[in-house]
């Protein structure tokens, strides 16, 4: 196994407020391996997509879980970013990833996370069954 | 981190929104009731929502945006995005927004 030059993990509740929270912590650790303005925006976006679906979705907006994230940095500047929970997981994690697919009813939520997720990086991982929870790992490499 | 905040202003059937702040699953609710309660209240021919305030925003704004078209069409009115940041034309070029709400530019920042 290749170590990480350089890595943080982070533990937090699933509450929707940590979203916010989560999103920066990764950023800010980004920071320091000079990436671009795009490059920050992009993974600061589908990092926020990755927490808001284990709170909606992994946990079901029930109080109690936990949203682990780790972000390391490979030599080549490669940065892989996991972000995992111990929810519900997904029975067809194939029709997710669709765009525009979506559980919810409200007309509020575009399903468009994963497509976001996949667009914004340069390669998306999901590892998922029904009561296994979710992981999705996001690769992508700085100029 | 900056809270969302919506701003909105009616005049001569023109409800206009200016968003700020963080969009987010987390703060998308807070200023949807504003934004619901103003163009039920006014029923608007035309909507304009500002977006060159926004410091960041993912499909949580997405749906944030489609949720309010649809509710201003059912209305009879228009709604029109105005000065999205190049973060939020990438998300709506990305889910097609752009081919269905006009977006226009108004240079207004700009100099």
């Amino acid at each position: 196994m290749i170590k990480a030059e350089n890595q943080f993990e982070l533990t937090l509740p699933a509450l929707s407020e940590n979203e916010g929270f989560a999103r920066q912590c990764v950023s800010a650790f980004l920071l320091r391996f000079d990436p671009t303005v795009t490059e920050l925006a992009d993974l600061r976006t589908a990092v926020s997509e990755a927490v808001t679906n284990c709170v909606v979705h992994g946990y079901k907006g029930m109080s109690g879980g936990q949203i682990y994230i780790s972000v390391r940095c490979f030599a080549g500047r490669k940065v892989v970013i996991r972000i995992k929970d111990k929810g519900c997981g997904m029975a067809d994690p194939e029709k997710c990833r669709e765009p525009l697919y979506t559980t919810d009813t409200s007309g509020e939520r575009g399903g468009m996370g994963f497509a976001i997720m996949e667009s914004f990086t340069d390669q998306m991982k999901v590892k998922t069954g029904v009561g296994k929870g979710t992981t999705v790992t996001l690769v992508k490499k700085l100029s | 981190m900056e809270q969302a905040k919506v701003h909105s202003e009616y005049c001569n059937n023109i409800l206009y929104f200016r968003l700020t702040g963080e969009i987010d699953h987390h703060s998308a609710p807070l200023v949807r009731e504003q934004m619901d309660r103003d163009i039920y209240f006014f029923r608007p021919k035309n909507v304009i929502m500002a977006l060159d305030g926004i410091d960041f925003m993912d499909s949580s704004g997405l749906g944030l945006i489609l949720g309010r078209y649809t509710k201003i069409r059912d209305l009879q009115g228009s709604l029109k995005i105005e000065d999205p940041t190049p973060e939020i034309e990438k998300i709506l070029k990305l889910a097609g927004v752009d081919r269905l709400i006009p977006v226009v530019k108004t240079n207004k920042n700009c100099g």
